[in-house]
């Protein structure tokens, strides 16, 4: 991930056209087309300059988010790591409100688990139970993914570079302890306009969704960065991600955690 | 199809489960076999079994996932019987040499009655209220046709490819569990293989019982108090075979595993 072939004119300029691609709803050919020798190093440096920008806009990062989580996933995209992305304030959409479509590109959604830290974590060699012992609780969420690339086609690098195609995400129900929980066996059910479309259980993302924060921590660690504690995590997408569209209301019902819901408007 | 015909086939399915070998689809025999044809004939083999000493104690309902109902181009699920002889236990091994042709294997949710349901007119409340425990549960499906060439009057006629099945290791009030979202986490050789949730199963592992209870009400037939009721696939079925070691989790229910000799 130290590898790197971009010098920082390159990182901030594709940094530019990817954001403004975002802010400026249209698609772009993956980024790997006209750079392919990018690599994973270019293409985080190219997300934490995105991060940076939006910052110096005066925006605010809430959390972070995990992608490529389940091996169906990793297994389509021909990968064995999952990729990180951050969240900025405006992401997030408050349980049972709206998500502006013409806002976005061509969003799809995901079932995942939250979780928020009460103490840091430091990679490299974090572990599940580093991660169980320093949550401070469990929360569902609902994210909306959005890729900048044309056709939601992309490679990693590409999906790196596009900040995981992060767009929006929804918090609601109830939280929980992770004591109190199975999130292993945790059922989800996804529901689009009262039809259920897509349901499974925790196991589905990397064997328990603990996993993927730990393995977050240990991703930020190879840039000397770590998870601070009151850190909002999502853990990557329990369900097949589904398409979604303008007047779709979606409901995400969770075991013992309660229910998520939004309106596609 | 007349009577005899229906014996015939009956005996053939059978003498296939018991001499272990598939026959030629039924379906695809050039006579027009009906819906309610194929229950008769499921019927006949089970009074073959009976007669052998074979004792019913419940019901399976199957077709109960979206997948499955497109792949066999109905919007119904079905049933057969479950008896004495199909029951494995913790712990126990499934003999697939002695006992089974080509099985798969799924995870479901079980229901044991504490009270009778006498369809039609029975509503999810009604079985909610019937029903003494659920219990986290393998089915272990089999066909007796051929490389599971199976269009729906096959697999009706042929009791539901029901081949047996194995109950978990604890039993849960109805009323501690949300049957519409509990996960489900199937391992196969301790290798994660699938995830699902109730909800697979028709919307609700209730509804499906409620589905049976109705249907069977229709033609005079109770689900009797003290009966197994196994609920439906909430996962894909996985073919299995000799050494395979199974495992299923249902968050707030418990687990239950088989291995296969």
């Amino acid at each position: 991930m130290s590898n790197r072939t971009f010098t920082k004119e390159q990182v901030a300029s594709m940094a530019e056209y990817i954001e403004n691609a975002e802010l400026n709803v249209h698609d772009i050919p993956k980024v790997t087309n006209d750079y392919p020798d990018m690599t994973f190093g270019d293409a985080y440096d190219v997300q934490w300059e995105i991060r940076r920008r939006k910052e110096a806009r005066g925006n605010k990062v809430v959390g972070m988010k995990m992608g490529l989580t389940s091996w169906a996933k990793m297994a389509q995209m021909g990968v064995d790591t999952p990729v990180y992305g951050f969240l900025a304030d405006y992401f997030s959409v408050p349980d049972g409100g709206e998500v502006d479509t013409s806002e976005l590109i061509h969003p799809k959604i995901e079932a995942e688990v939250a979780f928020v830290t009460k103490a840091p974590l430091k990679g490299p060699g974090c572990h599940i139970g580093d991660v169980l012992a320093a949550t401070d609780f469990v929360i569902p969420a609902v994210e909306v993914i959005d890729s900048r690339y044309e056709n939601f086609k992309f490679d990693l690098i590409s999906v790196v570079a596009d900040n995981a195609s992060s767009t929006r995400f929804i918090t609601g129900g109830r939280i929980a302890k992770v004591e109190d929980v199975d999130l292993k066996t945790l059922g989800v059910v996804v529901e689009i306009n009262g039809e259920v479309v897509e349901l499974g259980a925790g196991a589905a993302v990397l064997g328990h969704p603990a996993s993927s924060v730990a393995m977050l921590a240990n991703m930020l660690a190879e840039r000397g960065e770590h998870i601070p504690a009151g850190t909002f995590i999502m853990t990557g997408g329990i369900t097949a991600a589904v398409a979604v569209k303008k007047g779709d209301n979606v409901t995400v019902r969770y075991q013992d955690l309660g229910t998520v819901s939004a309106r596609f408007v | 199809m007349d009577a005899n015909l229906i014996k015939q086939y009956g005996d053939e399915l059978y003498n296939a489960m018991l001499e272990r070998k598939t026959i030629a689809p039924l379906s695809s025999r050039g006579v027009e076999m009906s819906i309610e044809d194929a229950y008769h004939t499921s019927l006949h083999m089970l009074n073959r079994r009976v007669e052998a000493g074979a004792r019913v104690v419940g019901k399976k309902i199957g077709v109960t996932s979206k997948a499955v109902q497109t792949m066999l181009n109905v919007h119904q699920p079905d049933f057969g019987y479950l008896t004495d002889d199909m029951v494995f236990s913790q712990g126990e091994e499934m003999p697939i040499s002695e006992r089974l042709i080509q099985p798969r294997a799924e995870g479901e949710i079980a229901f044991i009655l504490k009270k009778d349901l006498i369809g039609p007119g029975i509503s999810n409340a009604d079985v909610l209220a019937a029903t003494e425990c659920v219990i986290p549960c393998f089915e272990v499906v089999d066909s007796r046709i051929e490389n599971w060439q199976i269009a729906i009057q096959d697999t009706i006629a042929d009791n539901a490819s029901c081949g047996l099945f194995v109950l978990g290791d604890k039993a849960v009030s109805p009323t501690k569990v949300d049957l519409v979202t509990c996960g489900m986490v199937v391992e196969k050789n301790g290798k994660i293989l699938s995830t699902g949730a109730g909800a697979a199963a028709l919307g609700s592992p209730v509804n499906c019982v409620t589905w049976l209870a109705n249907t069977l009400g229709e033609f005079g037939i109770p689900l009797k108090a003290g009966e197994v009721i196994l609920s439906g696939s909430l996962v894909p079925l996985e073919p299995v075979k000799a050494g395979d070691f199974m495992r299923v989790d249902i968050g707030g229910i418990g687990s239950a595993s088989v291995y296969f000799s």
